[in-house]
C-alpha cells in the first residue's frame, strides 16, 4: 500500500525534475559531447596554468646571459634549450605566454564589447543611424589592418611609454589597436542577428504586450544573440594572439626585452639551420594555443545553436 | 541591378576618401622627420634644411597637405621617395605585379582546396572523410602563417633542400629554366598563404552547405528526381556561396596582411616588404602610397564582393 502511493509521486515527479535545466547546466551537457573542444579547453588550461604559476616553479632569470650555453639544444639544465645569448628558452616562454595570452583576452573584451554596441544600435534603429554605423563598420573593414597597426604602433609607442612605462604603455597600445581593429566582424553579426530577430513572432509579441524598445532589446533579443557573440569573442581571442604575435614577429611589437611568443620566433627565424629548437618551440605553443581555443569555439558553437539536435 | 551597381560604387567612393582621411591623419601625426638625419649633419646648414622643407610643403598646415596629397593621388603623382631616390608610383609598380601574383595564385589554390573538399564533406557531414577534413582545417587556419612559413623552410629548404627560401626576381635563365626556377621560388609564399586561406574558406563552405542543405527545398529538388550532383551543384552551393562571400569579403585584409607576413619571410619583393622596409626607414610618401594601395585593393575586392552578392542572391539587389 505505502509503496504505491510512494511510487507514483517519484515516478511522475522524475522526469519533470529531470526537464528542468537551466541553459548553462545544458550548454555545459552538450559542449562536453564534443571531444576535441574539451581537450582544447584542457589543454588550454595547462597552458594557462603554466605560464601563470610556472615562473614560480621553474625560477630561471628570463635574462640571464651566458655565452658559453649559447644556441644549446634541449637538456635538463634548459628543457627547451638556449638562445644565441645563452638566455633559458623555458622561462623566457612562461614569461612571454602571460603577455600573449593576456593581449589576446584583453583585446576580445574591448571587441566585444565595442561590436556588440555598436551592432545593438545599427540592428534596432533604421534609416540614416543604421546606415552611417554600417558605413563606420565597412570603412573599418576596409582599412588595410596590419599596416595600421604597425604605423600606430610606431607613432604612440614613445608617448605612452614615458606615460606608463615600457611594459604597461606597449600593453595597453597594442591591446587597444588589436582590440579596435576587430570589433567589426561582432557588430555585423550582432546587427545581422538583431534584423532577424526583432521580426520574430516572439519579439514581436512582446511589443505587442507593451515592451519598451529597451526591454525588447535586453530581455528578448540580445539573450538570444549572444550564441554567435561568444562564439565570435572565443575565436577572437586566437585571433588577437595571432595579431600580437604577427606583430613581433615582424619586429615592430614588443621591445626585445619582453619576450613574447612573437618576437621569441623573430629572433630565432634567422638561426633556423644551426638552432632549429629555438622558433619551434615558440611556434607550437602559439599553434596549440590558437588550436585550443578554436576547438573550444567550436565546441561553444554546437552547444549554444538551439537548432542543432545533439 | 544597375541601380545595386551604382548604389555600390557610390558607397565605396565615400569610403575612400574616410579612408584616404584615416591614413593622412594618423601619418600626419607620425614622429618620423625625413630631414632628420640633416639636422644632425654639421655640413648641412639649418637654412637649406629649412628651403628643403619648405620645398616639399612640410610646414603647412595638415589640411592643406591633406588636399594636396589627395589631388596629386588621384592624379598619379604619388611623391618621391626619401629613402630609394626614384618616384614612388615607378617604385610600387615595379613591386605590385610579384604582390599580386603571390596573392592571385594563393587565392586560386584556397578555391581549389576549399570548394570541393567543403562540400563534399558537408554532403557527408560527421563521416570520417569529414572529420578527417575539419581536423585539417583547424589545424591549417591556426597555424599561423610566419610559423608555416618557418616551418616550410625548416623542411623544405634546410633539411631537404628542395626549395630556395629567398625569392628572386633576377633569375639568370630563359625559356623553361626560368618557368621552373620561378615556380620553385613561388611554391612555399603561394602554399603558406594558400592552405591557411584554403583551411578558413573549407569550414565557410562546410557549414553554408550544411546549413542549406537541410532546407525544404532541397528535399523538393531531390524528390523532383534530380540527380544529386544536380541537387548539390544547382540548388545547394549557389544558395550557400551568399554567406561564404561575405565572409571571404570579411577577410581581405586579413589576406593582405597574410601576404605581408609571407613577403617577410620569403624576403619577396612585392609591396608588403617594402612596406616594413619604409616604415623602418621613415619613408614616408612610400607607407601613404603602399597603405593606399592596400585599402583600394580592399575596396576594389569589397565591391567585386557585394556585385558577386546581388547576382547570387537577387533579393539583394532589389530594394
Amino acid at each position: 500500500m505505502a509503496g504505491s502511493i510512494l511510487a507514483s509521486p517519484t515516478t511522475s515527479g522524475a522526469p519533470r525534475a529531470a526537464e528542468r535545466v537551466s541553459p548553462g547546466a545544458e550548454a555545459w551537457r552538450r559542449f562536453r559531447r564534443h571531444r576535441l573542444a574539451l581537450a582544447g579547453a584542457l589543454i588550454l588550461a595547462l597552458i594557462m596554468l603554466a605560464v601563470a604559476l610556472g615562473p614560480f616553479v621553474w625560477t630561471v632569470p628570463i635574462n640571464d646571459i651566458d655565452f658559453a650555453a649559447k644556441l644549446q639544444r634541449p637538456s635538463w639544465s634548459h628543457p627547451f634549450g638556449t638562445d644565441d645569448l645563452g638566455q633559458d628558452l623555458l622561462a623566457r616562454m612562461l614569461y612571454g605566454g602571460r603577455i600573449s595570452i593576456a593581449v589576446g583576452l584583453a583585446a576580445m573584451v574591448i571587441a566585444v564589447v565595442v561590436g556588440t554596441f555598436v551592432g545593438a544600435i545599427a540592428g534596432m534603429s533604421r534609416g540614416w543611424v543604421d546606415a552611417a554605423l554600417m558605413w563606420l563598420t565597412d570603412l573599418f573593414l576596409s582599412l588595410p589592418q596590419l599596416p595600421l597597426l604597425l604605423l600606430i604602433i610606431y607613432l604612440f609607442r614613445d608617448t605612452l611609454k614615458s606615460l606608463v612605462g615600457t611594459e604597461a604603455g606597449m600593453f595597453i597600445l597594442i591591446v587597444a589597436v588589436i582590440g579596435g581593429f576587430r570589433w567589426m566582424p561582432v557588430a555585423r553579426l550582432v546587427r545581422a542577428q538583431f534584423l532577424s530577430l526583432r521580426e520574430k513572432e516572439f519579439v514581436e509579441a512582446a511589443r505587442a504586450l507593451g515592451a519598451t524598445p529597451t526591454r525588447q532589446v535586453v530581455r528578448h533579443i540580445l539573450p538570444n544573440s549572444l550564441g554567435p557573440v561568444i562564439v565570435a569573442g572565443t575565436i577572437d581571442v586566437a585571433n588577437a594572439i595571432i595579431a600580437e604575435s604577427t606583430l613581433s614577429f615582424l619586429g615592430l611589437g614588443f621591445p626585445p626585452d619582453i619576450p613574447t611568443w612573437g618576437r621569441l620566433l623573430y629572433d630565432a627565424k634567422d638561426h633556423l639551420d644551426i638552432a632549429a629548437h629555438w622558433a619551434l618551440f615558440p611556434g607550437t605553443a602559439i599553434f596549440l594555443t590558437v588550436l585550443s581555443i578554436n576547438y573550444i569555439g567550436d565546441g561553444l558553437r554546437d552547444a549554444l545553436d538551439p537548432r542543432k539536435v545533439m | 541591378m544597375g541601380r545595386y551597381v551604382l548604389r555600390r560604387l557610390l558607397i565605396a567612393i565615400p569610403s575612400l576618401i574616410g579612408i584616404s582621411i584615416v591614413l593622412f591623419t594618423v601619418l600626419a601625426l607620425a614622429p618620423g622627420d625625413p630631414f632628420e638625419e640633416l639636422a644632425t649633419n654639421p655640413n648641412v646648414p639649418a637654412e637649406v634644411r629649412a628651403n628643403l622643407r619648405a620645398q616639399f610643403g612640410l610646414d603647412d598646415p595638415v589640411t592643406v597637405r591633406y588636399v594636396r596629397w589627395f589631388g596629386s593621388m588621384m592624379n598619379g603623382d604619388w611623391g618621391f621617395s626619401f629613402a630609394s631616390r626614384i618616384d614612388v608610383d615607378q617604385l610600387i609598380l615595379q613591386r605590385l605585379p610579384v604582390t599580386l601574383f603571390v596573392i592571385g595564385s594563393s587565392q586560386i589554390l584556397a578555391l581549389l582546396i576549399a570548394l570541393p573538399i567543403g562540400v563534399y564533406a558537408a554532403t557527408r557531414p560527421y563521416s570520417l572523410f569529414d572529420q578527417i577534413a575539419n581536423t585539417f582545417a583547424f589545424i591549417g587556419f591556426s597555424l599561423p602563417t610566419f610559423f608555416t612559413g618557418i616551418l616550410f623552410i625548416l623542411v623544405f629548404s634546410i633539411q631537404l633542400d628542395w626549395l630556395p627560401f629567398v625569392y628572386r626576381t633576377d633569375i639568370a635563365a630563359t625559356g623553361w629554366r626560368w618557368w621552373w626556377e620561378h615556380g620553385k621560388q613561388a611554391l612555399m609564399p603561394v602554399a603558406v598563404l594558400g592552405l591557411f586561406q584554403g583551411a578558413s574558406w573549407t569550414r565557410y563552405v562546410r557549414s553554408a552547405v550544411l546549413d542549406v542543405i537541410r532546407l525544404d527545398y532541397v528535399t523538393t529538388a531531390r524528390s523532383k528526381g534530380l540527380r544529386e550532383i544536380a541537387v548539390v551543384v544547382k540548388h545547394v552551393v549557389r544558395n550557400a556561396l551568399i554567406p561564404v562571400v561575405t565572409l571571404v569579403a570579411l577577410q581581405m585584409p586579413a589576406i593582405f596582411g597574410g601576404a605581408i607576413v609571407t613577403e617577410q619571410i620569403f624576403r619577396v619583393p612585392g609591396i608588403g616588404s617594402l612596406l616594413i622596409s619604409a616604415i623602418l626607414a621613415n619613408d614616408t610618401p612610400v607607407i601613404m602610397a603602399v597603405t593606399f594601395v592596400f585599402s583600394c585593393l580592399v575596396i576594389l575586392f569589397n565591391l567585386l564582393a557585394d556585385l558577386l552578392y546581388g547576382w547570387l542572391d537577387p533579393r539583394i539587389s532589389y530594394h
